[in-house]
């Protein structure tokens, strides 16, 4: 592909799409499929047809839109107008009365303004609105421009230094400076370089960068090619759960289409650049989200991570440099190489520029898969977007960064959300899961049962992970049984240190969390407990314990 | 050559090679630091824990034995909060499996059992798992209790580094994870161990020993490594 001939194609896309007066976009992404979203589609284009709107609507087969409570979701511009529920029967009554006759099916319309409000969409920004398997549609949208421009336009260091200034930090979880990282691969002797997307996200309730997977992949492309270009690497690997099969299928094809139209392959762009990718599927364990575990599963060996240093820059796969990015970090790539790194740091707070996506789920009205600014406050993001808690409920807590974040209470509502501020309160970034509770959740068994994944999830090589958190486990599970004294919450709070601070990686040393949030700020559940053996909530010391997170 | 690195350890300055680990440089002079999962000759795990050390200007904690010395570096072997975490680290080891050393063929020789009373673990402060795993008598001259095992790794590395087969490795993950021999087969009918007996060699509990023979000459710890160095030597 030459330059011109991407500016051409997406001139002609763009003119394709104005054709159309209307646009009707369905999302098929994992959360609306299983409630037939692909039914729905077909019910779309059956009724285009039938009332001879072909010429003037378009029907699009798209990615995530966000609402995940409203599946199957359907979004018609112009307008935005968001339909819920959407059924074959009630598609045929959007066609005929939206498109045909221009009235918008108001009762069918999701009406809540105040989830999309406060939202920015930077990473998510063509999710829901482009056709996933179709690269032309990421092409009119400007896609593969910042891939262009970097590689016409910009060195390898100016790519860094312009990610560098835009302060973006991993969006996995560590938060720690992408074009810091850029720096020490491109600089590291060695060769040849790897890049690595990871895409191993496995933590109960969270779904935003499989969402993002399924909605944009040429944006985790377009990104990797760049990063790429900015370290010197030629060869990249997309590290994905295969529990994730729609994403996967959508990432083949996309990188089939992205080497076809020539953004991937020899020569890019007729430069002297090249980058190839290849997808390696996980096996199903959580901890092989990890980066030096990456590395092992990539490598061909059991997915358990090492200590660092060395770290991957220095000595990845195959002993040699690599870059391991979360997909979400690679995505923003694109987007700080077209608007400039001085637009992307002017959105957020100072320490912490940009936004991030959060899979928003538990006890809120409005579950779904939600991008902000940095710097949002908690209370902004589960009262304001989640619509807090269901009627007669009474707000109890939020866990913020997966299986292994923290609980916050009431009174941290108002903290704004960055890697700092949530890690001092105990929380992490983590992948971006936020799970809400209402006064009907226990929180000594809310604990257990995130302990409890981390048990399972452990590899097994390190002790205080492989064996502190079983036993840390096993005084929890008594302690929901009736179990236990007030000397054991000074036992658990020493063990939860051990294993925090003596642990191998990532998995270990944040497993805890659950354990020591809920015992600093809902301590009084504990002792209820242990002391008068009675569950606050009454969902302990019932036949079968409790039941978890529901 | 490669250059000279000076640290201190423990408020000792020291001279280390470059890309050597901290423990390598302790032990060269005369430092102390309680290893398990390590074994001289064969690559570090750094699973168990035991020989973590503190790096000022650092809250992490380093393995020492993977850890590799840098200039200035200012290492602690030994700390109030060292002590304690490695006291949790052998009394969870102890409480993970059934380890009876009254009833077991290490007692005495075991290195699990001299780091417990050298760390002044003395009761368990968390309850044991009885797990029931099958013993494997099925060969001739080994056998192997995975009830006594520890998981770090020493047979699966010296089966592999060593004697070059790789006969051994771990099967399932977390808690769950076991040593088995080829595809989880019985010692007795796995095809490709040499039955060299390296593995019980390097065993630093009573989960892989030689059937029959006194404990003291099966646990050569420093049989792996005299074998590392004569080969080097070539």
């Amino acid at each position: 592909m030459k330059p011109d001939e991407l500016r051409g194609l997406a001139q002609k896309e763009q003119e394709a799409r104005k054709s159309y007066r209307f646009r009707i976009n369905v999302c098929c992404s994992s959360g609306c499929m299983p409630f037939g979203a692909l039914r729905v589609l077909t019910a779309f284009r059956d009724a285009v047809r039938e009332f001879k709107v072909e010429e003037e609507c378009y029907v699009a087969r798209t990615g995530c839109i966000g609402t995940c409570s409203l599946a199957p979701a359907v979004l018609v511009e112009p307008g935005d107008y968001l339909y819920q529920n959407v059924t074959p029967e009630r598609a045929r009554e959007i066609v005929k009365e939206h498109i045909v006759n221009g009235r918008p099916v108001k009762s069918m319309l999701y009406g809540n303004e105040a989830f999309f409000k406060k939202q920015l969409r930077v990473v998510l920004r063509n999710t829901g609105k482009i056709d996933p398997l179709r690269i032309e549609d990421y092409i009119a949208v400007g896609g593969y421009y910042a891939l262009l421009k970097a590689l016409t336009r910009m060195t390898p260091q100016g790519v860094i230094e312009e990610v560098a200034l835009s302060g973006l930090k991993g969006r996995g979880g560590a938060g720690f400076l992408t074009g810091l990282k850029w720096r020490y691969v491109a600089r590291a002797p060695g060769s040849p370089k790897y890049v690595i997307a990871n895409l191993d996200e496995g933590d109960p309730g969270v779904f935003a960068n499989r969402t993002l997977a399924e909605a944009d992949p040429h944006a985790i492309l377009e990104g990797m090619a760049i990063a790429a270009y900015a370290v010197g690497s030629q060869k990249g690997y997309i590290y994905v759960r295969s529990e994730y099969p729609l994403a996967v299928q959508t990432l083949k094809k996309a990188i089939e289409a992205a080497k076809s139209m020539g953004f991937l392959g020899e020569n890019i762009f007729e430069t002297s650049f090249s980058f190839d990718v290849e997808l390696r599927l996980g096996a199903g364990a959580f901890v092989a989200g990890e980066e030096t575990a990456i590395l092992a599963s990539i490598e061909g060996r059991r997915a358990m991570p090492r200590p660092r240093p060395p770290y991957p820059a220095q000595s990845g796969l195959w002993g040699k440099p690599t870059l391991v990015n979360n997909v979400e970090t690679l995505a923003n790539v694109p987007v700080i190489l077209l608007k400039g790194s001085e637009w992307f740091s002017s959105i957020g707070s100072k320490n912490c520029t940009g936004t991030k996506c959060f899979s928003l789920t538990g006890k809120v009205n409005n579950p779904g898969l939600i991008e902000v600014p940095m710097g949002i406050t908690l209370r902004e993001v589960v009262f304001e977007i989640g619509g807090g808690v269901p009627p007669g409920r009474r707000f109890k807590a939020v866990q913020v960064g997966g299986p292994s974040g923290g609980f916050l209470p009431e009174q941290l509502l108002d903290l704004p959300i960055d890697y700092e501020s949530l890690t001092k309160a105990g929380a992490i970034m983590g992948s971006g899961g936020i799970v809400v509770l209402d006064d009907t959740s226990c929180m000594v068994d809310t604990a257990k049962f995130f302990t409890e994944f981390c048990v399972d999830e452990s590899c097994g090589k390190c002790t205080p992970c492989r064996a502190g958190l079983h036993k840390l486990f096993k005084i929890l599970d008594g302690f929901t049984r009736g179990e236990g004294s007030v000397e054991d919450l000074s036992k658990v709070e020493d063990l939860c240190e051990f294993i925090k601070e003596a642990s191998l990686c990532g998995l270990g040393q944040t497993a805890p969390n659950p354990t020591l949030t809920t015992l600093r700020y809902f301590r009084d559940e504990y002792v209820a407990h242990v002391m008068d053996k009675r569950c606050p909530a009454g969902k302990c010391f019932r036949s079968g314990g409790g039941g978890g997170v529901e | 050559m490669s250059k000279p690195i000076e640290l201190t350890i423990d408020g000792r300055k020291v001279v280390a090679e470059e890309g050597e680990t901290i423990l390598k440089a302790a032990k060269k002079n005369g430092i102390y630091v309680p290893t398990l999962c390590y074994l001289e000759g064969v690559s570090s795990f750094g699973g168990c824990r035991l020989c973590m050390v503190e790096i000022k200007g650092s809250p992490r904690l380093f393995a020492s034995c993977i850890t590799p010395v840098a200039e200035g570096m200012e290492v602690l072997t030994d700390s109030e909060r060292l002590r304690r975490y490695r006291k949790w680290a052998v009394e969870l080891l102890l409480a993970e499996r059934p380890h009876v050393c009254s009833v077991c063929v290490a007692n005495g020789s075991c290195e699990l059992q001299q780091l417990a009373t050298e760390l002044g673990v003395d009761h368990l402060r968390v309850d044991r798992e009885w797990t029931d795993y099958e013993v494997d008598l099925t060969h001739e001259r080994f056998a192997y209790d995975p009830n006594r095992c520890i998981l770090c790794t020493r047979c699966i590395r010296v089966c592999d580094e060593v004697e070059g087969v790789h006969t051994l490795d771990l099967m399932l993950r977390g808690k769950n994870s076991k040593v088995v021999f080829d595809l989880d087969e019985n010692w007795g009918f796995s095809q490709s161990c040499t039955s060299c007996g390296k593995c019980s060699a390097a065993c630093p509990v009573g989960a892989l020993y030689v059937k029959g023979k006194p404990l003291s000459e099966v646990k050569k710890k420093d049989l792996v490594s005299f074998i590392m160095e004569r080969r080097s030597g070539k």
